[in-house]
This record gives C-alpha cells, structure tokens and sequence, in this order.
C-alpha cells in the first residue's frame, strides 16, 4: 500500500468509530447534538480522504454531484417538522438509489468477473436498493397524501406477489451462476422495482410507521452490501448500524401494535375490518368550550394524548399555549406519547419540541399509563387507535392486545375530534360512549385556541 | 422492464443482445480473496451487534432523530460513489461516469440533509429552564 492509500483507511476508521460515538450520544437529548456533528466530521474526514484516492482521475462528475446533491439536499432539511414522515420516505429512496447505482456501475465495469462471493453480495446490494426505492417514493406519496392512504388491494395480490417474488430471486440465481447473462440482472432489477411497489401499496397509513423503520433497515442492509462488494469495512460498519437501527425499531413499533412484521405485510389492515367490535352501546356526550374550560384550570393534573389529527391540524403549537396557561395556574401538565402515535417513530415528540414542549415533560406510554388514575383531565387530540381500550377488554378486537394509553382510567375525558366519524382505522372507539367522556367537535386547533382562551377568563 | 417480461420474443431478442456484448477477461484478478470474506464477515457480525447495543439505548422520544441520524451516516455510501465516478476505464467509460455521479447526487442529498435535518431536531429538544430563559430574552 502507498501511503495516500494508508491515510485514506485511517481517516474511514477514524469515521467509523465517530459514527458509533455519534449514535451513542443519542441515547440522551443534551448529549445527541454534540453526537452527531462528530458523525458528520467523521464523514467529512471519510470525504476528504476518498478524495485523494489513487484511482481518481477526473473530478469533473464528483463536483457535479457534490454540488446538485447539496442543491437537493439542502432544501430538504428545512422541512416543516410536520413533513418529516415523507421526507424521512424519500431520503431512504436516495441512499437506496446510490447504492444501487454503485452496484451497476460496478457491473457495467466489471462484468462477469467479479468472482461468486461478489456478486452474490452485489446482487443482494442492487435487488434490496431497487426495491427500497420504488418502495420509498410510495410510501412518500402515500404520506404526501397524493395517493390515498388507505391499503389498495386487488385479486390475487398474494399470488401475484409470490411469483414476482420467485421470478426476481430465479433471476438472482440463475444471474449467480451466468454472471456473463446481463438480461438476468437487469431482469432481476425490474422484478424488484416492481416488487417493491407492491409492497407498500396494501399497507394502511396508519401502519406507516413499520414501513418506515423496514425501509430503513432495508436501505442500510443496501449500503453494508456495497461495503461487501468493495471491500470496504466503514461501508459495511455504517450499512450494518443503519440497517439494524431500522429493524430494531419494526420490532419496536410491531410490539406496540401487537402485531408481526408479515400481519403488517401482508394484512393489508384497514381495509375491510368488518364491524364484530360487538354492540357499542350508548350515545356519545358532547361538550360545550366553556365546561372543558373549567374543568382544565382547576384541575390538578393534565395529560395531552396526541395523535396524527394533531399533526394535520397543525395544533402543536396551540396545545402547548393552552398547556402554558395551566402551568401558570398551578396545573401540572404531562404529554403522553404512544409510540405508534403518527406516521413515523417519534413522530409526536418532535413535533411537540419543536413547539417549545420542554422533553420532561412528554412520557412514554409506559411511564404515562400508572399516572392516569391521579389524572383529573386526559385531553386525546386526533388520536384513536392508541386510546381505544377495546385493545384491552375485547379479545375479538381486530386491535386486541395492543398496548395503548389508559385514557379511560382518569376520572374525566376530553376527546377534541373533528366530526362523529369512525377513525382511520374505521374502527368504532368505545371510549367515546364511556360516562367520562366529554366529546369537544371541530378542527383541533381552533378548539385548543378557544380552549385557551376561555381558560384565560376563568 | 415489464414488457420484457410479457413478449418472450422480445425477451429471447434482447438475451442475445446483452448476452453478445460480454467478454471474458482477467477473472482472477478480481475474484474475491477469502481472507477478506472472512474479515469482512467478522465486521459485519461486530457492527450488528455493536449496532444492537447501541440503538437499544435510544429512547422512543429520540427515535424520529435517530432515523434521520443513521440515513445521514448511511450516506456513506459516497464514498463508494465518488471513487465510481472519478476512475478511468478501459470501457463503458460514459455509462459508469454518469453513473458514478447519479449515485454522488443521492448519497450527497442524504448527506447533507439528513446532517442538517437531525440537527435542526435535535436543537428543539430542550430542557425547561432553557425555553424559560429564552422566552424572557
């Protein structure tokens, strides 16, 4: 080795330890920050290094791309905190795509003889990364809502899926032992475009956030086979913490929906859900601005239950104003987070920062849950499926199991809802009919923004 | 792709087609070494579980951060990139070239905005005497 060439692995050890330095700071808010722009000096140092890499010649095509890539992505951080889930979608499309670029680059240069155990690894690299970004950009539209939400089935998914399946791994092995047959490969990349279109489209988006944590995990998988390919260990180091990131949070999300993986691949739920929630009897009380008032400014302790109607109401920033007041008071005011509230992992919780919630203040379901009963006042804003306690007392629910947040133990209920409407799910909420609940109609903003107000002349 | 897969003539035609442009060259040269299988295997095994280790430790409130944070240093994969599209070839000199800087672009977004984006999130995360004191400036 020259030693450019041993500057250049020091400097991607260098990264690969900052990398993981940089994700353990993640495990506190008041050290993340720090955490991650070591993560992003190591990629620099990794950057720089390449860049002085013996085979590079020409550095026309790398300006090029560094400079439309920061063009592209520059924008696409600054976001609204609301637009994260198709954001998030959409980033997971690129690393798929620059992963699977690299892979049929590195065909197109050097065929058929890469030898089996790389091309068995580039295989994998360009199969996952076609099918993670197809998969991507419809999860993205599908939470940019230019697709409908809801799972679209057809007859015979199944068995088409299986044999698209059977088809794009045929190709891959049949492609492993004729590396010479192009038409295989590129056979096997249309398959996994296609496929991974048909992966995402029977799901729900409410099942959003197991979609996104898969993709994740799929997009990272991608890059550690690149690492493969190139003998490249910090590729294989990121790829790998990347893609174990991902599914460690789809098994986290399956747990807090009761659910595996392939119920939520497959399942396509949402979509039928034939009403056997049995007879929900009674009639739902409704509420008028001025009694919820009362009872929030002399309650001693609030809890706000968000969900995704308090992202598309935009009312972030309305509850925390109304939850300021109560503070003022003498109120004490909780946020209890489900962690499948919203479309993605975490989804509320940043939402809530970004309106100046302080993070001691927002409790995870299990912390939340033993502090109901104390609870005078628990405020559900657009959530449905996370506070149904037909998830606990009904085991023929199609949700039966799932943890949820026990709203219903706190002595009184508000549950600010748009209209008289089932939730996304279209499932019936037997929270709504309980003596405790107090319905308070309309867009969830204006309701918190009166609310805060009425709270004000009390 | 699909209409391929629905004509078989066109299928049969453009097997031979691609099948023809192949050549055989100097396989060994870059046949995988198994020593570096190995190694390769062994760091694989180490960050999966380092990566376990690591990520279980991140609360839920810190998740949405986390995802963006490992797309960005996934983006890694630029390095790959640039090395693609900076090298000369005897061959296919265009075609790798273009895409060699189709895959910089990809990585260099995912860089650049997943970096950018954490951080702007991870600076709303704040404790209560901080917004206190801010909203009194």
């Amino acid at each position: 080795m020259s030693y450019p060439q041993y500057f250049l692995e020091a400097t991607y050890l260098i990264a690969s330890i900052l990398f993981v330095l940089g994700l353990r700071s993640l495990s506190h808010p008041d050290t993340a920050r720090r955490g991650m722009i070591m993560a992003a000096a190591g990629m620099t140092a990794a950057v720089v290094g390449t860049l002085f890499h013996p085979d590079i010649h020409n550095y026309l095509y790398i300006v090029i791309g560094l400079i439309v890539g920061s063009a592209i992505g520059i924008p696409m951080a600054m976001v609204p905190m609301t637009a994260m889930p198709q954001r998030t979608a959409l980033s997971h499309a690129f690393g798929a795509l620059a992963a699977s670029m690299v892979g049929i680059a590195e065909y197109v240069i050097h065929g058929a003889n890469m030898g089996g155990v790389k091309s068995a690894a580039l295989g994998l690299e360009v199969m996952l990364g076609a099918l993670t970004t197809t998969g991507s950009l419809i999860a993205a539209a599908k939470l940019q809502e230019m697709m409908r939400g809801t799972p679209i089935m057809f007859k015979g998914q199944h068995i088409f899926n299986l044999l698209l399946f059977l088809t794009m791994a045929g190709c891959y092995i049949g492609w492993e032992f004729n590396p010479g047959m192009a038409i295989l490969f590129y056979s096997m990349i249309g398959c996994a475009l296609i496929f991974g279109v048909m992966l995402v489209l029977p799901i729900g988006a409410a099942d959003m956030p197991v979609v996104m944590s898969l993709l994740n995990s799929y997009a990272g998988l991608s890059s550690a086979a690149t690492g493969f390919v190139l003998s490249n260990n910090v590729l294989i180091i990121a790829g790998t913490l990347d893609g174990f990131s991902g599914f460690i949070l789809s098994i986290l999300m399956c747990k807090a929906m009761n659910r595996s993986i392939t119920n939520v691949l497959f399942g396509g739920f949402g979509s039928v859900i034939a009403t056997d929630t049995g007879a929900v009897g009674g009639t739902m009380r409704e509420v008028t601005l001025d009694d919820v008032a009362v009872q929030l400014a002399y309650a001693n302790q609030v809890v706000f239950v968000p969900g995704y109607g308090m992202a598309t109401a935009q009312a972030q920033h309305a509850v925390r104003e109304l939850g300021n007041l109560l503070e003022e008071r003498g109120v004490a005011v909780k946020y209890g987070i489900h962690p499948v509230a919203g479309r993605m992992p975490g989804h509320m919780n940043v939402l809530l920062a970004e309106a100046n919630v302080p993070y001691s203040q927002l409790y995870e379901m299990e912390q939340i849950n033993p502090e109901m009963p104390q609870t005078d006042v628990a405020v559900v804003i657009g959530a449905n499926d996370v506070v149904n306690p037909d998830a606990r007392d009904n085991p023929k629910s199609p949700i039966a199991g799932m943890p949820i947040i026990e709203v219903d133990r706190a002595k009184s209920v508000i549950v600010l809802k748009r209209g008289k409407g089932k939730g996304f799910s279209g499932l019936e909420n037997p929270l709504f009919f309980k003596n405790v609940t107090g319905m308070l109609y309309g867009d969830a903003k204006s309701s918190l923004t009166n609310l805060a107000q009425a709270v004000q002349k009390v | 792709m699909t209409h391929l897969l629905f004509q078989p003539t066109a299928l049969i035609a453009s097997l031979y087609m691609l099948a023809g442009q192949e050549s055989q060259g100097a396989a060994e040269k870059l046949a995988f070494n198994p020593a570096v299988l190995i190694a390769s295997l062994y760091v694989f095994a180490l960050a999966a579980f380092l990566g376990y280790q690591v990520i279980s430790r991140v609360p839920p409130l810190l998740h949405t951060p986390l995802m963006s944070a490992t797309n960005a240093i996934s983006g890694i994969s630029l390095i790959g990139s640039l090395v693609i599209a900076g090298s000369r070839y005897g061959h296919h000199q265009v075609l790798a070239s273009i895409l060699g800087c189709a895959a910089v672009t990809s990585a260099m977004i995912n860089v650049t905005g997943g970096f950018l984006i954490t951080d702007r999130m991870l600076k709303m995360f704040r404790k209560k005497e901080a917004i206190k004191t801010e909203e009194h400036k």
